[in-house]
């Protein structure tokens, strides 16, 4: 067609397009009003829908630590001990504890109507291949494998704990509430190698999971278990009567945050797990919304040095650099209000029986960046490149790793950011080499508060050299105080100890807590029950 | 014809081969151990140490390779060393959410964009042709996500006439399936719309430029028949050809669009893969792609025929 041609032919040509177009619309606004109401009316009554704080992508909470799993074993396991919000130990499958009176041996009896997800009754074997399987990961478990003679099943319901030696802390060993917590499963998974995945997950616990459902990387689903017998005892954390008020759980993960906020507004989902601090002036606009602190303990940020290389084998640089944090920065650079993150100075969990001030002055008193810089050249620093690893796909490690940074350079610290994913970085971490050979200098991450409160779980305190977590110190006097805190009888023997161990911290600087804070939690105000503890636990929740 | 299909078909098969050696080797050389992020953050050098042998990460390269590839013969992909699930169920979980979308994107879009391209070719120069380019020149600069953004502000939370995110299968109803594909195949098709729409436009003006267009006028026939039966057939191989390369563009762009609409389809599965180095998975993924890949370029390569008949293979 020449371009000239007469309007009119173009009009012939153009018209019926506009006119398909126009119904097409049209016809697409009808047929989404057909496909029925909105998505928020559409709810079912006892679908509990909760956008998860990460994809759950293993089922075994012994093979790996992730805490989405520890939370999925929360979900589907029972546990022998729990703590309560006190503090406390409290029996949770186990209804009766015998002590000899020299303290060697244990026995425990389990409480009646404790039955699997498959039908099978809940067995003292099952009770001890799990626990000696939980031993061989787990940090407590393996101090309490070190104290054990033998386990050995009485009956079916009664079993026995032989020590070698009187140890204090056998219960607070299996009532330890995050990862690995010493779940119990039925005797033939639990007899799986606890370097193998365990790729069932049949438990004991209040929700059944439902395997054929689950879609890793969408969807995990839950079921109430009918044949849960709660205990009597009102829920406090991890222990009390876990009563499951909804037929089903539905975990949906949505790894866009606007999008899972866009989802609760709309009530599409009803409950998510962790509100990043950018979004809760817009979330807590909803009226149907309820931003919550649920965590009472929250998480702990931290500096690791690698101490095996220069610079940070120089114990000066390090208190240099303690000299320099300024834990509010850090507070509010990872949390994002000054309410949801604080300053701890303290190496157990602020807010714990063994959380003290003993030397927390390098750490709370006056921040003086002169001083800093002053003491960099009294320790001697020659100007060594400290690569400071990073991780940009999560947000409070690379928090800490932009403010680190910037404060090295402005000490006189010649620092360089290796920024990468936290993948990459979890493998660079385990390189031992100088910088010049792939090693490194910083790394930071972030224990929940439970994970810190004491000395046989805060395995970035210990000083066992190259046997330690990655960073390495050596330090034998540290693993004598801590050797002795294990021996410490009474609570105020322990105390004392656990203050010598943090006395001896801030002067060898193992590592720099950054801030304790939290990252609330947002549901919809149709939900009720829910818990307030260290760890989302989903049994008492209502949805009305 | 027909052996030149059986040709290329045959072809594809060192093609898969020479990507799937090119990738092992890639994630060989590449930092990162799925160990380390199963062992989590508490695990000592030992701990990594047995999970990297229990699945077998210890072994030599060729050895790794060789193990692979004999599975692959049998028909087997793998198990995900994270799920524990074999990579198959995986991706057949996956894969209806996402030939959904791409085949949903596709349709409007070459429904839309064609018509638009043609419109503006022919009223070259005109408000319909202003317009046409500027939607383009816009579908071009919005990002996949700031666009999802706005409809999903607009059509989710505003209106509430369409859900934020997620998906349902065609066996949980046609309306539940179409509503969840509508947002996040008008986010992911503007850009694929605006190059189509374009290269119409510009082929188009191609041919209507060609004497036998005017011939055509000259005999008698109406604009429509011109446009249609003689112009749009002969630009059509290059639109075909647009059309193909924009399915790399799509699945490309399904990661986006899956991450912001949560939709479980193969590109967030082959993302969330990467981040942890889940390595059957990618593996799986990537022999999965470079398949389709073939196909669809033996596709537009046939398509060829279609439109002109001096193509002849």
């Amino acid at each position: 067609m020449s371009l000239t041609q007469p309007r009119a032919a173009a009009r012939r040509l153009v018209r019926p397009i506009l006119r398909a177009a126009v119904g097409a619309i049209a016809a697409g606004a009808i047929t989404l009003g057909a496909l029925g109401a909105s998505p928020a009316l559409a709810q079912a009554g006892k679908v509990l829908r909760f956008i998860p704080e990460a994809d759950l992508r293993s089922l075994d909470p012994i093979w790996t630590t992730a805490y989405i799993t520890r939370n999925h074993g929360y979900m589907v396991y029972d546990v022998l001990f729990a703590v309560d919000e006190k503090f406390h130990v409290q029996p949770q499958m186990v209804d009766k504890t015998d002590v000899s009176a020299d303290k060697l041996t244990y026995t425990f009896t389990l409480r009646d109507g404790l039955k699997f997800h498959d039908g099978a009754p809940v067995r003292s074997a099952d009770c001890i291949a799990s626990i000696e399987r939980w031993a061989k990961r787990d940090v407590f478990g393996q101090k309490l494998a070190e104290m054990t003679d033998a386990w050995s099943a009485v009956n079916d319901k009664t079993f026995r704990l032989k020590l070698k030696k009187p140890f204090p802390y056998v219960l607070d060993a299996l009532a330890k509430p995050s990862s690995n917590v010493p779940f119990i499963m039925p005797e033939r998974l639990a007899k799986t190698d606890a370097f193998q995945q365990v790729t069932e997950a049949i438990g004991s616990g209040p929700f059944k999971f439902v395997k054929e459902q689950w879609v890793p990387g969408s969807k995990v689903v839950y079921v109430k278990n009918p044949d849960y017998v709660p205990r009597k005892e009102a829920p406090s954390w991890g222990s009390g009567g876990k009563v499951v008020k909804v037929d089903r759980v539905e975990w949906i993960y949505i790894p866009d945050a606007a999008t899972a906020a866009a989802a609760l507004n709309n009530g599409e989902v009803d409950w998510w797990q962790q509100l990043p601090p950018d979004l809760i002036p817009v979330v807590s606009k909803n009226k149907d919304i309820e931003v919550r602190n649920t965590d009472p303990l929250g998480s702990i940020g931290l500096i690791r040095f690698n101490h095996l290389q220069p610079p940070f084998n120089n114990q000066k640089l390090r208190q240099a650099v303690m000299a320099a944090v300024n834990q509010q920065d850090f507070a509010l650079a990872i949390a994002g209000d000054p309410k949801n993150g604080h300053a701890c100075a303290s190496y157990f969990t602020c807010g714990t029986p063994l959380a003290n001030t003993v030397g927390s002055e390098a750490l709370s008193g006056k921040r003086d960046l002169e001083r800093a810089k002053q003491l960099v050249k009294d320790s001697g620093y020659k100007g060594e490149k400290a690569i400071v690893l990073s991780a940009t796909d999560q947000p409070i490690v690379h928090s800490q790793a932009l403010i680190t940074v910037e404060m090295l350079r402005k000490i006189g610290v010649n620092a360089e950011l290796a920024a990468s994913d936290w993948g990459t970085l979890l493998n660079r971490r385990a390189v031992k080499e100088g910088t010049d050979k792939g090693g490194w200098s910083i790394f930071f991450t972030w224990f929940v508060g439970p994970d810190m409160v004491n000395p046989a779980l805060n395995s970035p305190l210990r000083g066992a050299g190259e046997k330690s977590w990655f960073g390495w110190p050596s330090d034998a006097k540290m693993e004598e105080l801590r050797d002795a805190w294990f021996a410490a009888p009474t609570a105020a023997e322990q105390k004392k100890a656990a203050e010598e161990m943090q006395r001896r911290a801030f002067e060898t600087v193992p590592y720099i807590p950054t801030a304790q804070f939290i990252i609330p939690t947002a549901f919809r105000k149709n939900l009720t029950g829910v818990i307030n503890g260290p760890i989302v636990f989903m049994w008492s929740v209502e949805k009305k | 014809m027909l052996w030149y299909v059986v040709r290329r078909l045959l072809a594809t098969i060192p093609v898969v081969g020479l990507v799937a050696l090119f990738v092992f080797s890639l994630l060989y050389l590449s930092p990162g151990d799925p160990a380390v992020v199963i062992a989590g953050d508490y695990a000592s050098e030992a701990d990594i140490a047995r999970i990297r042998a229990g699945l077998g990460l210890d072994q030599p390269y060729l050895v790794r390779f060789g193990r692979w590839l004999g599975a692959l013969a049998h028909g087997d992909l793998g198990v995900s060393i994270f799920t524990g699930l074999p990579v198959s169920t995986l991706i057949a979980q996956r894969i209806e959410p996402t030939v959904a979308l791409t085949v949903c994107t596709l349709v409007v879009s070459v429904a839309f964009a064609v018509p638009l391209g043609v419109l503006a070719a022919a009223r070259a120069g005109g408000w319909i042709d202003r317009a046409v380019m500027s939607v383009s020149v816009l579908g071009f600069s919005l990002p996949v996500f700031v666009l999802a953004y706005l409809l999903v502000g607009l059509f989710s939370v505003q209106l509430e006439w369409l859900p934020v995110q997620g998906y349902r299968n065609l066996a949980e109803g046609f309306g539940p399936f179409l509503k969840h594909l509508v947002l996040p195949s008008a986010a992911l098709g503007i850009v694929y719309m605006a190059l189509i729409a374009r290269i119409t436009r510009a082929s188009m003006l191609d041919v209507l430029a060609q004497d036998y267009v005017r011939t055509a006028h000259a005999k008698g026939l109406s604009t429509p028949a011109v446009l249609t039966g003689h112009a749009l057939k002969n630009a059509a191989v290059p639109i075909a050809t647009i059309i193909g390369i924009g399915i790399a563009l799509l699945i490309g762009g399904v990661v986006v669009t899956e991450t912001v609409f949560a939709i479980p389809g193969i590109g967030r599965l082959t993302v969330d893969a990467i981040l942890r180095r889940d390595y059957p998975i990618i593996q799986g993924v990537t022999l999965l792609f470079s398949g389709v890949y073939v196909l669809v370029n033996l596709l537009v390569d046939l398509s060829y025929t279609l439109f002109d008949p001096r193509i002849r293979y």
